[in-house]
């Protein structure tokens, strides 16, 4: 059954009315990094402002222990269920997707922006201070370049999590390229269905390289890490 | 148009049965895939902290495959496996497995060196040094593990619903589909419910494994 299902596949893939149109796959793709870009500028407008101001001031540290606890929480809720529940609200399904995808983002994005920009060690915060410089350029000359590795690495973690989440939208009646998984589950076409798999995988795949080269080139080189970062 | 209300006490002691039965399903595929996920793990783990250039490739194939969304997962592994539990569970060990190769690395890299040292002079084989102090040391890590994979599983099950299997997501999908917001809200805070006993599970086991490190804080 696998190598029938495998080669239906291909064959859905290499059909080029599937690639056209309204429905194909290039739109559905233009159609999912809009949302995705959409989500992300939402949350990124939201939290990278909020996270620089509250690591800028150095107070608050209470508040950053609450967006830890924020965000691990946010592990466990089912992204599906809050997209489902955005779209009973009245809600059209790529809407609410966008909407659920910026508020799983938001808790990344400014865990990362504050403690990057709080890390800054206070002694340079000091210096930049007695030669006289002001606070936003404090926060734009010295504390935000220095801050440039976690927040790269906090956007990177979010623009991945949010590509993958945009698919669930088709389970909302939108669109993305997770439609072609559920158009092909509906209609019991596995081959379609291995062909929408595959496709989101290598999108996700293709974005996540991609991001990690730009990551490092953003990231000014003496701050650059040789090693692989540690995760606990 | 009828009352549509978020929450409803009625529908959740109505329709207690369904609702217990179906978390009943969500909790057990959860643990079953945890579990397994486990018992590959710390091999895995193992074998890339001691064989240093193998470390490279499973952290680059594991968080390889974590970049692959739940949807398409399932909709790869469906196809091949069928329509049901097994493709479910299957895609939640990958995942799992994911977290726990990536948090018992670190731990087993964690263990101080000179601590294995001192084993290795007090005439400490190989396999003892393993279980007796390399594991133990990098328990920490695997609990850690442990927490993030059990309630990312939890979320995860709801999606195993587009292929046919996904406990507390059977609600979520069907609530949508008769546009019945109570059932949706209901099975999304049992979700949550769910994921928060479990976490607090595995962290009283924890707390009860390792007593050196009571006082130093969750």
């Amino acid at each position: 059954m696998s190598d029938n299902v495998l080669h239906d596949a291909f064959v859905w893939l290499n059909d080029p009315l599937n690639w056209q149109g309204p429905d194909g796959i290039l739109t559905l793709t233009a159609q999912h990094l809009g949302m995705t870009a959409a989500a992300v500028g939402i949350a990124a407008v939201i939290a990278l402002p909020l996270g620089t101001w509250l690591g800028h001031v150095r107070r608050f540290d209470r508040f950053s222990a609450g967006l830890l606890v924020a965000a691990n929480t946010s592990r466990a809720l089912p992204t599906l269920g809050v997209i489902l529940l955005l779209a009973t609200a009245g809600l059209f399904g790529n809407t609410a997707t966008v909407i659920a995808a910026a508020l799983f983002a938001i808790p990344v994005i400014l865990t990362n922006t504050y403690t990057g920009v709080r890390g800054v060690d206070a002694g340079v915060t000091d210096a930049a201070r007695g030669v006289g410089m002001g606070g936003t350029r404090i926060v734009w000359q010295v504390e935000l370049p220095l801050a440039v590795p976690l927040v790269a690495a906090g956007l990177r973690t979010t623009i991945v999590q949010v590509v993958a989440t945009i698919p669930l939208a088709a389970l909302a009646g939108g669109g993305g390229l997770g439609q072609i998984i559920n158009l092909g589950f509906g209609t019991q076409n596995y081959g379609q269905v291995l062909a929408g798999g595959l496709l989101i995988a290598v999108l996700c795949l293709v974005i996540d390289g991609i991001l990690a080269v730009l990551q490092r080139v953003v990231t000014p080189r003496p701050l650059r890490v040789s090693g692989r970062p540690r995760t606990a | 148009m009828p009352d549509n209300p978020w929450f409803s006490w009625s529908y959740v002691t109505s329709s207690w049965d369904e609702l217990s039965t179906l978390l009943w399903q969500h909790a057990l595929i959860t643990v079953e895939a945890v579990l397994i996920a486990f018992v590959v793990s710390v091999p895995l783990a193992a074998l890339a902290a001691r064989v240093r250039w193998l470390a490279g490739p499973i952290l680059a194939g594991t968080s390889a495959l974590y970049t692959i969304p739940s949807l398409a997962l399932f909709a790869i592994l469906a196809p091949v496996l069928g329509i049901g539990r097994t493709s479910v569970l299957v895609g939640l060990v990958l995942y799992a497995l994911v977290i726990l190769v990536r948090n018992t690395l670190a731990g087993l890299q964690s263990v101080d060196p000179a601590v294995l040292d001192a084993a290795r002079g007090l005439g400490f084989g190989r396999f003892r040094r393993f279980w007796s102090v390399e594991l133990p040391g990098a328990l920490p890590g695997i609990l850690a593990g442990l927490r993030l994979a059990t309630v990312s599983t939890v979320a995860l099950v709801t999606v195993g619903v587009v292929v046919g299997y996904g406990g507390l997501g059977t609600l979520i999908l069907r609530g949508f589909q008769s546009f019945y917001r109570a059932e949706i809200m209901t099975a999304t805070l049992l979700c949550l419910l769910l994921a928060l006993v479990l976490d607090v599970v595995i962290w009283a086991v924890g707390r009860a494994l390792t007593p050196w490190r009571r006082g130093a804080g969750a």
